[in-house]
């Protein structure tokens, strides 16, 4: 009646099956529409609101600096800590909390998927959305540290964005991964924050890529975030790029992604009777 | 030239028992592989015994023709909400295939993804993009489905802040202005007071009369034979008739009164489980067995059992229960009577108005003496249908319609 004759046939699921594309972009309102809910809702009936997204990663970049930069006495390049902290906490901020609350989105989404149809890959890639909005506010603040310290603001900063994308391609990997686990396993409810703390330790965050003895440096180039963060801490304090990490970052980042959508799809159908 | 709207092949549908298998814990997934990992590969392997599992549907098959509304009917539990889950993608089948032609919308919730700090229109096209409208759809039937609901003036009011009336009508009023080939509707219709549930039944009629083809999911059996020309009827996961409405529907009626409600023996504990047995809990009102109670007709209550040997006396008994608290207790005689050996059949009679609706869980005993009694909690259950008779949700809140008189003395 209203649109052409459509067809749909269901089978029971056969092992690993390709990712529908068309349908996921047929379905592009919903995963717009849920993104902005979880951003609006986020911090409805706070009485700060959005200045959260400002006072949280200010407030670690304080602790930080206290503990590490002052007792510690951790290097740092040359830069001023703060500023050399704050640009890789914010990439770090948006992983960690893109990955955390994607790995309980479909869990914390269960009326929805055991009522309604719909690509569920939808549900872990809205829940990217509020990492996103405040990652964008948090960036305002550093632009202005940047002024005041007196770095950056040179034509390296325009690399921030296909970082950007770099990173969401591999919180997105493993974030659907982490999802889909979640749904059988539970355990992970747990597991998910231990393992997002341990890896803000094992990522050049509060010190620098390099304090790692030349030795064990490809240990720490295996982690895709090392090659992202040092990106961003080159973009925004305008200091040359290290190709290697990078590139190795970027490759990880796509392998986890196909391999955590075709994961996903393979177990997707059994959610509703599970979750 | 009429053609096929929904072709259903053989389809099977099984489900392992105890669901939480598969959510466990990985502590059990593990400890459980090293206890027995043979038996974890068979199971893995689909070697497993069957009595792991457990067919929610078997060799299902029927076609829908363009247009036409179909009524689908029988017991809890015998596969009805899982042929719907299966017609809306949700589940998978296990075996077996369903072509649709044309748009599908399923229905199986109002208001699912409705999210409380929004505001009404913002849960409006939240609801809508979910339901899978497009965003241009929703802005065009706005009004209509804010006029249906009646909260013009709480549109932009949080919906936490709505009564739990104003919440379904909003919910519904969406759902009913979906403009799909194909709609797939389970009990949703059972929301609001008897006014707004007349209305959600001719907005039904109506859709059903544009030519689209109906799908729907029913215990309200005089919905099913206003609003569908043909009965589905499920027992025990087979399609056990597809015919005309009035045939179905009278079949099922029939398969009911015979059975009534079985009691399964097993749920019993106490020294007398072994001497008095109960078999059957059936519920009439005006003379008809019912499925979905009335709130506001008084209800018969049929205990049917079988004690195997005499009590000089002895006190059968019914309990009431609502999210776990007891909230009384009915009991055959009004004093210890004899027992005679053999069956024995018990009728309570309970007034009109003294349950709200919703669901209640019935626990039935017997004493006999101090330290003589059998015991089952959560033997049945009892569904007392929406029907507030017109009456505001703040007029009918609470587990209980206290019977009173109520005046204002100045």
């Amino acid at each position: 009646m209203t649109s052409a004759q459509q067809l749909t046939i269901i089978e029971p699921p056969r092992g690993w099956r390709p990712l529908d594309w068309r349908e996921l972009w047929e379905y592009r309102e919903l995963l717009w529409v849920l993104t902005t809910r979880d951003v609006k809702v986020r911090y409805k009936q706070t009485v700060l609101g959005g200045a959260w997204a400002i006072i949280r990663p200010v407030l670690t970049m304080v602790i930080f600096t206290v503990i590490f930069g002052k007792f510690a006495r951790m290097p740092s390049d040359g830069y001023p800590y703060p500023i050399f902290l704050y640009a890789a906490l914010l990439p770090w901020t948006f992983f960690s909390g893109a990955i955390s609350a994607s790995a309980h989105s479909l869990v914390g989404a269960g009326a929805l998927v055991s009522k309604v149809y719909f690509p569920r890959l939808i549900i872990p890639l809205s829940s990217m959305g509020s990492a996103l909005a405040d990652l964008i506010v948090s960036t305002g603040v550093l632009l202005l540290m940047m002024l005041w310290y007196g770095v950056g603001w040179s034509p390296r900063l325009l690399a921030a964005l296909p970082l950007l994308a770099g990173m969401m391609i591999l919180a997105l990997g493993i974030g659907t991964l982490l999802s889909a686990i979640t749904v059988t396993y539970r355990d992970f409810t747990h597991i998910t924050p231990f393992m997002v703390q341990i890896w803000l330790y094992a990522t050049p965050v509060v010190f620098p890529l390099s304090v790692v003895p030349e030795r064990w440096r490809w240990l720490i180039y295996l982690n895709p975030m090392t090659g992202f963060v040092e990106g961003f801490r080159s973009a925004f304090l305008d200091k040359p790029f290290a190709l290697v990490p990078l590139a190795v970052s970027f490759v990880i980042a796509v392998v986890l992604l196909a391999f955590g959508v075709a994961y996903f799809e393979r177990v997707e159908r059994r959610f509703a009777d599970i979750i | 030239m009429t053609t096929t709207a929904i072709r259903v092949e053989d389809v099977w549908k099984q489900y392992s028992v105890g669901l939480d298998r598969s959510a466990v814990t990985m502590y059990d997934a593990v400890s459980e592989w090293l206890r027995a990992p043979l038996q974890r590969i068979r199971r893995l392997t689909g070697q497993g015994g069957d009595a792991e599992f457990f067919w929610a549907l078997r060799e299902v098959g029927f076609e829908v023709r363009e247009g036409e509304t179909v009524g689908v009917i029988g017991r809890n539990g015998a596969g009805k909400s899982t042929l719907l889950k299966i017609l809306s993608r949700i589940t998978a089948p296990t075996r077996g295939r369903i072509t649709l032609h044309g748009r599908v919308a399923s229905l199986l919730e109002v208001g699912t993804g409705f999210h409380p700090e929004l505001s009404g229109r913002e849960n409006i096209f939240l609801n809508g993009a979910i339901l899978g409208m497009t965003r241009r759809e929703v802005a065009r039937k706005f009004d209509e489905i804010v006029a249906f609901a009646g909260v013009e003036k709480f549109i932009d009011t949080p919906v936490k802040r709505y009564s739990s009336g104003m919440y379904v009508r909003l919910a519904f009023a969406v759902a009913a202005h979906l403009e799909t080939d194909i709609l797939v509707v389970d009990e949703v219709l059972a929301v609001g007071d008897a006014a707004f549930q007349r209305k959600s039944l001719s907005k039904m009629g109506d859709v059903a009369k544009r030519g689209r083809t109906v799908f729907f999911v029913s215990h309200n059996l005089g919905a099913i034979r206003n609003l569908c020309s043909r009965a589905l009827l499920f027992e025990e996961g087979r399609l056990g008739f597809d015919g005309d409405v009035g045939e179905g529907v009278a079949r099922y009626e029939r398969s009911f009164a015979a059975a009534g409600s079985a009691i399964e023996t097993t749920q019993f504990r106490g020294p007398l489980a072994q001497h008095v047995r109960f078999d059957s809990l059936i519920c009439r009102q005006d003379g008809q067995v019912v499925e979905i109670i009335d709130p506001l007709a008084p209800l018969e209550i049929e205990l049917r059992g079988f004690a195997s040997e005499s009590f000089p006396s002895l006190d059968l008994k019914l309990g009431f229960f609502r999210d776990g608290v007891h909230l009384g207790s009915c009991h055959d005689t009004p004093d210890e009577a004899p027992l005679h050996a053999g069956e024995f059949v018990s009728r309570l009679v309970i007034p009109a108005d003294v349950f709200r609706p919703g669901r209640y869980s019935i626990g039935i005993g017997a004493v006999a003496g101090i330290g003589t009694w059998v015991w089952g909690s959560d033997v049945a259950a009892l569904d007392f249908s929406e029907n507030r008779g017109g009456r505001s949700d703040e007029r009918t809140e609470g587990l209980l319609a206290i019977p009173y008189r109520g005046e204002r003395i100045q």
